[in-house]
């Protein structure tokens, strides 16, 4: 028997028109109308073709958000899309749900597509949750009475029994979203597409819902994809994964291999950091001590978060400097700060045995992190720190990451992430140095 | 392994650049009809939720309009109504002409008010300007039972008018005003994705066709010079026909609805190709 395809995309590519449209587009589309179908050339708006990468200041005003992609994937695999914002992730996911037409090139399916780029998804604040179950069931595929047989199996799922007679615009819009995904959650197509979804409700309910998607696809042989930052879930979920890059495909592989792939990419993925030559690049800093090796638990891959986390710190001494302090801040994926050492953490130098290379550990209680990765943002400078390149020896930024796998859920952190005041108070404790 | 590969392989579904103009999806359109009757339900139930007159606000503005038509038109300006009671005149107009106009303006914003769910998730597009078709035609017929009532009022009266054998085109007058307002709406709402200066046109513009069409006055007061103009307006034959139908007075003949028929079959089939072609990638542009 050979492979069973179900999704083949061969030479897909989709051309956005950069800047604004509206001014001169009909003179624009009287001449391409004049060249394409009059002299029955090639469209003049195409024809520049440019990668999408937005450092880039391009010449054309037309850029190829996806590039002659081509894939195909297997009946009942779940694949993770992972890849930078911009790396053409959402345009996949459009094209396959048929949101939006390719510019060229083709996807061949099999079964019915599912796509989830939003959940709740023509919900109606007015209409009863009931009502708005089988509103958002018939928009996303399902006939009437294929909702009455699971309506029930439904209701179950989201846990909103009790409200599903009222108008969902008197949900809590934690209630709201389960309800949303309960009804994509019971879809009957051979192929769901997921786009970030999880990102939304409690740790429970995301619990939930990977278990969910796991069943889909594991148990009941259906095609999966899924697009999502977050690593964690990817590697819990898919067994393959697609790298993309400013539009491209840059590898198609197991979760695993791509997940580093991606990680070294975007400069995450480095474990043992050895002595690194000041490249204003990547770092700042006026150099006078510099990280010279940071080591995370002696190089696992994996920190277990109720175990204790233990950075080893090696510096590199320029000048005669007695007194140092270091401020150690957690980001997410995203590179948004997520966990922040308040208080800068004061570490007396003159008495360590070693002065040209100094020694030292840290070490991060760190029992709340759920399963995901975590950038480390680095620093070392004077007091009165933080504020400039001034006060400031060296900052690693993002170049290391820990990497947790914890029983907590998706997302669950423990604080408000809408308030950038929250920030937990990161534990570091000092304890060693040599 | 060969012989799998040689195999011409079938697939469900094939997204393409490019499709021909006259694949127009109709049997996907059969298949999510439960979503047609859906949004139709949608439309109605947000309708009246949270108003105290309900369902009565049907009845509220055709009653209104066809006071102060009565009044300006019939009393001030002394416009002729063919011999036919005014207030049965105006609301025949009204009633008719309401339910295109209410399908046009309302189809022809289709992509504009529903950017957000047609950017996230496929459906054939053409399911939601049919539901503003049927939904309007519910309300339309909410409309048509207080005209008949009015009918039956001023038959006990003893006003003159009768019904005529054309009734039995009802539901072709209907189906003619429901494709006209469709295909105008959609070539509309396909062109205001890039030109949204079309819009602007919309509201007013169906304003200005309601005086260009016989709805405040009957053909027979028209005149001459520019009778032939008005005649060329297809919603003319159709407007005079409702009236012949249910009023006996109006201008009916074969041409003259026939002419309308066909003018709303090209329409229709127009708007909907544009609307096909315009659907695929609307997302990008709007």
């Amino acid at each position: 028997m050979g492979k069973n395809i179900a999704i083949k995309v061969e030479n897909l590519s989709k051309a956005y028109q950069l800047g604004q449209i509206g001014t001169g587009t009909i003179s624009r589309d009287l001449e391409r109308f004049w060249t394409t179908k009059i002299r029955g050339k090639e469209d003049p708006f195409l024809k520049i073709g440019q990668t999408n990468d937005r450092t880039v200041k391009g010449e054309s005003d037309i850029v190829w958000s996806l590039q002659d992609i081509n894939f195909e994937i297997e009946q009942g695999d779940a694949v993770g899309i992972i890849g930078r914002n911009g790396a053409g992730k959402s345009t996949l996911l459009k094209l396959l749900s048929r949101v939006t037409a390719p510019t060229t090139g083709n996807i061949k399916v099999k079964g019915r597509i599912a796509s989830l780029l939003e959940v709740g998804t023509g919900f109606h604040p007015e209409l009863t949750g009931r009502e708005n179950i089988y509103l958002n069931g018939a928009i996303l595929g399902m006939r009437k009475k294929e909702i009455t047989r699971k309506f029930d199996e439904i209701v179950a799922f989201s846990g909103v029994e009790r409200y599903i007679d009222t108008p969902v615009k008197r949900y809590s819009s934690g209630m709201y979203v389960r309800l949303a995904f309960a009804v994509a959650a019971h879809l009957e197509s051979e192929i769901l597409i997921v786009d970030e979804v999880l990102a939304v409700g409690d740790a429970e309910f995301q619990k939930k819902c990977l278990g969910k998607m796991g069943e889909v696809s594991k148990g009941e042989g259906r095609t999966v994809l899924f697009v999502s930052h977050n690593m964690g879930a990817i590697k819990e979920l898919c067994s393959n994964s697609i790298l993309l890059e400013n539009g491209l495909i840059s590898e198609i592989g197991s979760t695993r291999k791509i997940i580093d792939s991606y990680l070294t990419q975007n400069n995450l993925g480095l474990k043992n950091l050895e002595y690194l030559k000041l490249d204003k690049k990547v770092r700042r800093g006026n150099g006078e001590i510099q990280f010279s090796k940071i080591t995370i638990n002696n190089g696992e891959e994996f920190q277990e978060p109720n175990k204790k986390t233990i950075i080893k710190i090696q510096l590199k001494k320029f000048k005669e400097i007695d007194q140092i302090y270091f401020c150690l801040q957690i980001k997410n994926v995203e590179g948004n700060l997520v966990l922040l050492d308040t208080n800068l953490l004061e570490v007396n130098i003159a008495n360590f045995t070693n002065q040209n290379l100094l020694n030292f550990q840290l070490q991060i209680d760190a029992n709340f992190f759920r399963t995901g990765i975590f950038p480390m943002y680095l620093w070392v400078g004077k007091k009165g720190g933080l504020l400039g390149d001034n006060y400031s020896y060296d900052i690693i930024d993002s170049l290391m990451h820990l990497n947790f796998v914890s029983d907590l859920g998706i997302n669950e952190l423990g604080y408000d992430f809408q308030d950038p005041n929250s920030y937990l108070n990161l534990n570091i404790k000092l304890d060693y140095h040599e | 392994m060969n012989l799998e590969n040689n195999k011409e392989e079938h697939w469900d579904l094939v997204i393409e650049g490019k499709t021909s103009l006259f694949d127009l999806k109709f049997a996907d359109i059969w298949r999510y009809r439960d979503l047609l009757l859906m949004f139709v339900k949608r439309d109605f139930v947000s309708f009246y939720k949270q108003t105290i007159l309900g369902p009565l606000w049907f009845f509220i503005q055709p009653i209104f309009t066809t006071i102060v038509f009565t009044f300006v038109f019939g009393n001030l300006a002394r416009i002729s109504t063919d011999g036919l009671p005014q207030y049965l005149f105006y609301l025949a107009g009204i009633t008719a002409w309401n339910y295109f106009s209410d399908c046009l303006t309302k189809t022809s914003t289709v992509f504009k008010d529903n950017a957000n769910i047609f950017g996230k998730v496929y459906f054939p597009r053409l399911i939601m300007p049919l539901s503003i078709v049927v939904s309007n035609l519910v309300r339309f017929g909410v409309q048509l039972v207080l005209f008949v009532a009015m009918m039956v009022y001023f038959g006990f009266q003893g006003a003159n008018f009768h019904v005529t054998w054309a009734i039995a085109l009802f539901p072709v007058l209907v189906l003619l005003m429901a494709l006209m307002g469709l295909g105008l709406g959609l070539i509309i709402t396909a062109m205001t994705t890039k030109y949204r200066d079309l819009s602007f046109l919309v509201t007013f513009g169906v304003q200005l066709l309601m005086y260009g069409t016989t709805v405040i006055y009957p053909l027979s007061a028209a005149p001459e010079r520019y009778r032939k103009l008005i005649e060329l307006n297809p919603m003319t034959g159709i407007i005079e026909a409702f009236r012949y139908a249910f009023l006996g007075k109006g201008y009916f003949t074969a041409w003259s609805l026939g002419y309308s028929a066909i003018f709303t079959a090209v329409i229709t089939m127009i708007g909907i190709i544009i609307f096909n072609k315009t659907e695929r990638s609307f997302v990008d542009t709007i």
